[in-house]
């Protein structure tokens, strides 16, 4: 071998050939790229899967494989992947893919119904389903524990969760026209609904489950009513008719109204859950407190005809309470058969009289004795119960408590319980009473002697009048006799051809040449002036002395 | 099998020559030239790296294909109603409403077409590195007509652009791609990539392995 160095100029030797430092090629970057984008495309998706879940609906109309969406809040939270019937065949049931955010509704309680178009007289909902087709609403529980098949439901929640808001219960005897979605007013303006209702425990009565949108919620208050405001609230009264009704769609799914009484002290925001009474009417809710009942019994001794189970207690002509009860009863002492009624009262009722009573009485409503107490008292006084006739046309009594000062005066037991009024009988009773009275009183008049004297006096009248047409009336005929002559007489004074007349035309003659002659005289002296003095002369002028031709 | 040189006209390669692909100069190879002494573009007696190309391209085409199908092309809204649809969904639904003929045109060019142009290349390509000799013009033919389909693999990525342009009327109906067209659209440009990575010559060398290889690094 020889050094390069003392070599020749070399041969060209081969050309330096260019060779890649990695014996594969960077072209397979490529597909390794495509992998790796394949690879994340599905752990994206991987990721983004949430979980699935079953949902059980009665029917699967409009339920569409791969198409149909769960919503929450028109927001796309899953879709249906497979509709299938149930092992029973009895319901369907929609598998649903939810997306991963959408993890939360797998809480127990979350609800799933399908959104259908519906019509009903509360409005209208779900019109956009009529183009896009039907989906499945959801809302998100609160429950910790997770499930995987749910029971879907027929109708849409009312509420959704976390609304904000308050939830009351309410207490009342039937539903009446009430449902899911009534609506529930205050001052007329709609500001919750019914969402939901069961009968309670019992079956004694029906537990409606209202919700009031929050700001509303507050004016619910410790003292507020709750009254049904369904239908229509007709109202006969001296001022005419008046309709009421909450609106026009309380008419036809009914609804609910709250209010608090307008003087309501120390009032404050209800707490949630808080159970009230639903009363029937408006009246009946915002009249004052019941309180504390007080059960009394009477005891009656005439007929109670007309005294029915529930008519009205009143005293002093203010309603406090109402009868529950009315027994016949048997007096094994008088043989006799009282009527035994039981009346409730609500002292609270009476309102400030109530307070100030307590108040000057010192007095506990919950002691039985000191009420046994202050009961005797009033007793002592005059208090008394009286069965009265509440309409004359029906005979409907009720029953009044009363002060009755000149009351005769009866022994209290202060130890019966429940305590017993005595009783009056009532104003019929008084006035039959009255009335019999009277007719006793009638009876007892000496109608006989008083005919003898009446007839006695007649007989007397009969003479007088006799003696009259014998005595006075001939007097009267002979003066009207007289009467008739003198105007007879004077008549025939005036005639024509009468003596009396002659005479007086011939007076009138006699008068009639006096002032001619006189006329004469005065005329000459008027124009001879001085025959006063000298007197007529001789060769005067005869002057016409012709006198009146005598007849 | 080996064909003597008095059987047809010597080779390019016999005479030692090789086509500048820039210029088109035939250049003398007894130097080894890395370069076209007219216009200095590499040269290359074979397409580089031809088979190593077209095996990643048509890999990387085939691991697109499962997104371009299984994901949603295409969002098509109708008063309100939204819906995605996938490639065959699309043709499934053409196909049910009794469109078969537009059923059976998509379902080529989308589904049918990139298919082909897999087993096509695959096919070439064992071919190739087995250096078989079976039915080379025919291998030819197919290679061709696998560079002759290429471009009408757009036609769906073409559709699916024109319509979602198109169809723009706000609530009562508006179409919008989806990822899946994209993945769609990678799919064609790499099964094209790969059929032009793909050098038919090789179909008729037939030579030794290490001659094969040589030309194949070139």
């Amino acid at each position: 071998m020889k050094s390069p160095a003392t070599e020749a100029p070399a041969e060209p030797g081969p050309p330096p050939i260019k060779t890649r430092r990695f014996s594969v090629s960077l072209v397979w970057l490529v597909p390794l790229v495509a992998v790796l984008v394949g690879l994340s495309l599905v752990i994206h998706s991987k990721l983004q899967e949430g979980p699935t879940i079953t949902l059980n609906f009665k029917t699967g109309s409009g339920l569409v494989a791969n198409k149909t969406e769960v919503k929450y809040r028109s927001v796309v939270i899953g879709h249906v992947s497979a509709v299938a019937l149930s092992d029973d065949q009895r319901s369907v049931n929609a598998t649903v893919q939810l997306d991963k955010q959408a993890e939360g509704f797998t809480r127990e309680d979350s609800q799933f119904w399908v959104v259908r178009p519906r019509i009903g007289a509360g409005g209208v909902s779900g019109i956009d389903t009529l183009l896009s087709g039907d989906y499945i609403g959801a809302d998100i529980g609160q429950a910790e524990g997770r499930a995987k098949r749910f029971k879907g439901l027929e109708n849409p929640p009312p509420i959704t969760y976390g609304e904000p808001g308050k939830r009351f219960t309410l207490h009342t005897q039937d539903l009446g026209s009430l449902d899911i979605g009534s609506p529930v007013y205050y001052r007329k303006i709609p500001v919750g609904q019914v969402v939901a209702y069961a009968l309670d425990a019992d079956g004694k009565g029906v537990n409606i489950e209202v919700f009031i949108h929050a700001p509303n919620d507050a004016y619910v208050t410790d003292n507020t009513r709750f009254w049904n405001a369904s239908g229509i609230d007709v109202n006969v009264g001296a001022n005419g008719v008046a309709i009421k009704t909450e609106s026009l769609s309380t008419l036809l799914v009914g609804g609910i109204a709250f209010r608090a009484p307008e003087y309501s002290p120390n009032d404050s925001a209800a707490a949630e859950a808080r159970t009230y009474e639903l009363f029937d009417d408006q009246q009946t809710a915002l009249a004052p407190p019941s309180g504390k009942a007080q059960y009394l019994t009477l005891r009656f001794d005439q007929a109670m005809r007309g005294l029915k189970v529930g008519a009205p207690v009143e005293f002093l002509g203010i309603e406090i309470g109402r009868v529950v009860s009315v027994n016949l009863d048997f007096d094994e002492v008088q043989r006799s058969f009282p009527i035994n009624v039981g009346i409730v009262v609500y002292a609270q009722r009476l309102g400030q009289a109530h307070k100030k009573m307590l108040k000057a009485l010192k007095h506990d409503p919950d002691d039985m004795t000191a009420t046994a107490q202050v009961f005797s008292s009033f007793v002592a006084n005059g208090l008394r119960a009286q069965a009265r006739n509440g309409n004359l046309l029906t005979g409907q009594l009720y029953i009044a408590l009363d002060f009755f000062p000149k009351a005769p005066k009866v022994a209290f037991d202060l130890n019966a319980r429940p305590i017993a009024i005595p009783t009056l009988p009532g104003s019929l009773e008084i006035l039959q009473e009255q009335l019999q009275a009277m007719l006793e009183k009638i009876n007892k008049l000496p109608v006989e002697r008083i005919a003898g004297n009446l007839d006695g006096n007649l007989v007397e009248l009969r003479k007088g009048l006799m003696q009259f047409n014998s005595r006075t009336l001939p007097g009267v005929q002979s003066t009207l006799a007289d009467v008739s002559k003198t105007l007879q007489s004077a008549s025939a004074t005036l005639a024509e051809d009468s003596p009396q007349r002659e005479k007086l035309s011939e007076t009138l003659d006699e008068l009639g040449r006096m002032s001619r002659s006189l006329r004469d005289l005065s005329d000459y002296l008027g124009r001879n002036p001085e025959a006063l003095i000298r007197g007529r002369p001789s060769n005067a002028p005869p002057i016409d002395l012709q006198g009146p031709p005598r007849n | 099998m080996n064909r003597t040189a008095r059987d047809h006209p010597p080779t390019a390669a016999e005479l030692n020559l090789c086509l500048c692909h820039s210029c088109g100069l035939a250049c003398d190879m007894r130097d080894e030239p890395h370069s076209c002494p007219r216009c200095d573009a590499p040269l290359h007696r074979r397409k580089v790296n031809s088979l190593a190309r077209t095996w990643a391209f048509m890999l990387a085409a085939l691991v697109f294909y499962i997104p371009a199908n299984l994901l949603p092309v295409m969002n098509t809204t109708m008063l309100g109603d939204g819906a995605d649809s996938t490639i065959m969904s699309g043709v499934l639904e053409f196909w049910a409403h009794g469109a078969w003929d537009i059923a059976l045109i998509i379902f080529i060019a989308s589904i049918a077409v990139p298919g082909v142009k897999f087993v096509a290349l695959s096919l070439l390509l064992i071919t190739v590195q087995r250096r078989s000799q079976w039915a080379c013009r025919e291998r030819s033919q197919l290679y061709r007509f696998v560079e002759l389909i290429g471009y009408w693999s757009m036609l769906d990525v073409l559709v699916v652009a024109l319509v979602a342009a198109l169809v723009k009327f706000q609530a009562l109906g508006d179409i919008e791609p989806r990822v899946g067209i994209l993945f769609f659209g990678l799919v064609v440009v790499f099964t094209m990539l790969a059929a032009m990575s793909f050098d038919p010559r090789l179909i008729w060398q037939a030579g030794p392995e290490e001659a094969m290889d040589e030309v194949a690094r070139h």
